[in-house]
């Protein structure tokens, strides 16, 4: 065999070799671009949350505590917040419209507070308002997350609705993973679902459990920071932040354990493991899992067929490598990866426009709006 | 009641003293340890080695030893923008953690006198209080 002939063998063992850990479909990146972006608003450290009041309008929150309003590439605060506890990774986060906004005016919003702490700490809560012009009035507490804690991880937080009348919001484990996840009693590592004026839909799946939190929908999440209600098929879809390997897209249903920290694909930052169970009875296996993980935050699906190629696929933002990640679906298994805004930097968050383009909500930058080339 | 008056005096004297108390430098340092573990390693990662270009370290770090109050600060109110770590450039953004202000003083303080970090600094909440912001 001539030398040349087994130089393809050494560069497929050395590429095997390399993603030996890795889950594919690994992650490719695309040599042409069939697209650009342009800044729809600049100057935002983190834009956690935002929503769409027109197609010329939209609600950002910057993490740091400040509701914007823009429009026309300009940014005004909103009045009337509640006092936000910013620690570690909580703080203001999702915001989202009333799905009757337009004859309401109501907006929904969660955030770190620390609400009747004689100690210190604090945790996710839920609330609505009322919003004119650039004034929240008729602020309302909907859900609160117990107890308090001084840990700076795994707040969630987004907010989706489904077209029924519920609102679903994610709340993390807040950094106290044995004990919050796995115990409907405590808040934390859940998912919620609410009706639209806060109150607990009669059908909640433990709803006639004496000690369970009436909220819960689903559990044994660790931190969802990526939620959208699939544009077809109504289904609740997120993404949760693993610990090093092991980020997960779930379909939350009704009721189900998606089993962390009990099974997990990752492992402690440290290098240890947290358990050797990747799989248990009663436990949900994740529809994908990142290893590396990419820090999943924000998830949208492309419905608009505005991107010729990109029709029916899902984005999802990484924080860790700073680009948008397009995932190909088919038959709900992920068959492709490709990066998209490459190194744009720390991806907060994705949500397709009522326009039908992508809206990226990047660290230090602001908000994008992607572009298809003529 | 001569007893009783005698105890209730001694518990006083020892409450006053515990909730006073300057905390030892090893206290400061073990406790920020915890902070440190909580909210700073997932950049600076587990000894302060950061990641070259993305995330300044803090071990054996000129910037951080250069002006410790502008440190303090950077702990206290967060940090943005171009700087300069051990002859390389970073352009990131580091927000405001939330810490109370003995956090920032026992983090600080688990910070300078670890892995290869040696100083004679001692800081305490008084200090962090009277930094502002610029």
């Amino acid at each position: 065999m001539k030398p040349l002939q087994i130089l393809p063998f050494f560069v497929i063992c050395s590429i095997q070799l390399s993603c030996a850990q890795d889950n594919p479909p690994f992650i490719e990146t695309p040599t042409e671009t069939a697209y650009t972006y342009e800044v729809v608003i600049d100057s935002i450290d983190i834009p956690w949350g935002m929503d769409f009041i027109s197609e010329k309008e939209l609600l950002v929150t910057e993490k740091s505590g400040t509701l914007y309003r823009v429009a026309a590439g300009k940014k005004t605060a909103i009045e009337g917040l509640p006092e936000v506890y910013v620690r570690g990774q909580g703080g203001l986060m999702d915001v989202a419209l009333h799905p009757d906004f337009k004859t309401n005016n109501t907006i929904y919003f969660t955030a770190g507070r620390s609400i009747d702490s004689e100690e210190r700490g604090g945790n996710t809560s839920l609330y609505s308002a009322v919003l004119n012009a650039n004034k929240l009035s008729n602020v309302q507490l909907l859900y609160r997350a117990f107890p308090n804690s001084r840990k700076g991880q795994h707040w969630g937080s987004r907010i989706v609705f489904d077209d029924e009348g519920h609102l679903f919001f994610s709340i993390g484990d807040r950094g106290n993973r044995d004990v919050n996840p796995q115990d409907l009693s405590r808040d934390g590592g859940k998912i919620y679902r609410l009706n639209l004026d806060g109150s607990i839909p009669d059908d909640n799946p433990f709803v006639a459990e004496d000690d369970a939190k009436k909220a819960i929908f689903s559990y044994g999440h660790r931190n969802p920071q990526a939620m959208i209600v699939h544009p077809e098929t109504g289904e609740v879809w997120e993404a949760e932040h693993g610990p090093q390997g092991g980020d997960e897209i779930n379909i939350a249903e009704k009721g189900k354990n998606y089993g962390w920290p009990v099974i997990t694909y990752g492992i402690n930052y440290s290098g240890t493991a947290i358990t050797d169970k990747t799989a248990m009875e009663g436990m949900e296996q994740p529809l994908y899992y990142w290893i590396p993980s990419i820090a999943p935050s924000g998830m949208a699906f492309s419905s608009s067929g505005i991107y010729k190629e990109w029709k029916g696929d899902l984005f999802v933002g990484s924080l860790k490598f700073e680009y948008l990640e397009r995932l190909v679906l088919e038959n709900n298994k992920v068959v492709r990866r490709e990066k998209v805004l490459d190194k744009i930097g720390r991806v907060r968050n994705v949500e397709e426009g009522p326009d039908g383009f992508l809206y990226v909500g990047v660290e230090g930058k602001g908000i994008l709006k992607i572009i298809p080339a003529k | 009641m001569k007893l009783f008056l005698g105890i209730y005096t001694l518990i006083l004297i020892v409450g006053i003293h515990l909730v006073f108390q300057e905390k030892t430098l090893e206290q400061s340092i073990s406790d920020g340890k915890e902070i440190y573990q909580d909210f700073c390693v997932q950049c600076h990662l587990p000894k302060g080695q950061g990641v070259s270009g993305v995330f300044p370290p803090l071990n054996q770090s000129d910037y951080l030893m250069d002006d410790i109050d502008r440190s303090i600060a950077a702990v206290k109110y967060g940090l943005k923008g171009p700087i300069r770590v051990n002859g390389e450039n970073y352009n990131g953004v580091m927000v405001g953690q939330g810490l109370y202000e003995d956090e920032v003083a026992d983090v600080m303080n688990y910070i300078l006198h670890s892995w290869d970090n040696k100083s004679t600094e001692f800081i305490t909440e008084k200090r962090v209080t009277a930094i502002s912001e610029n």
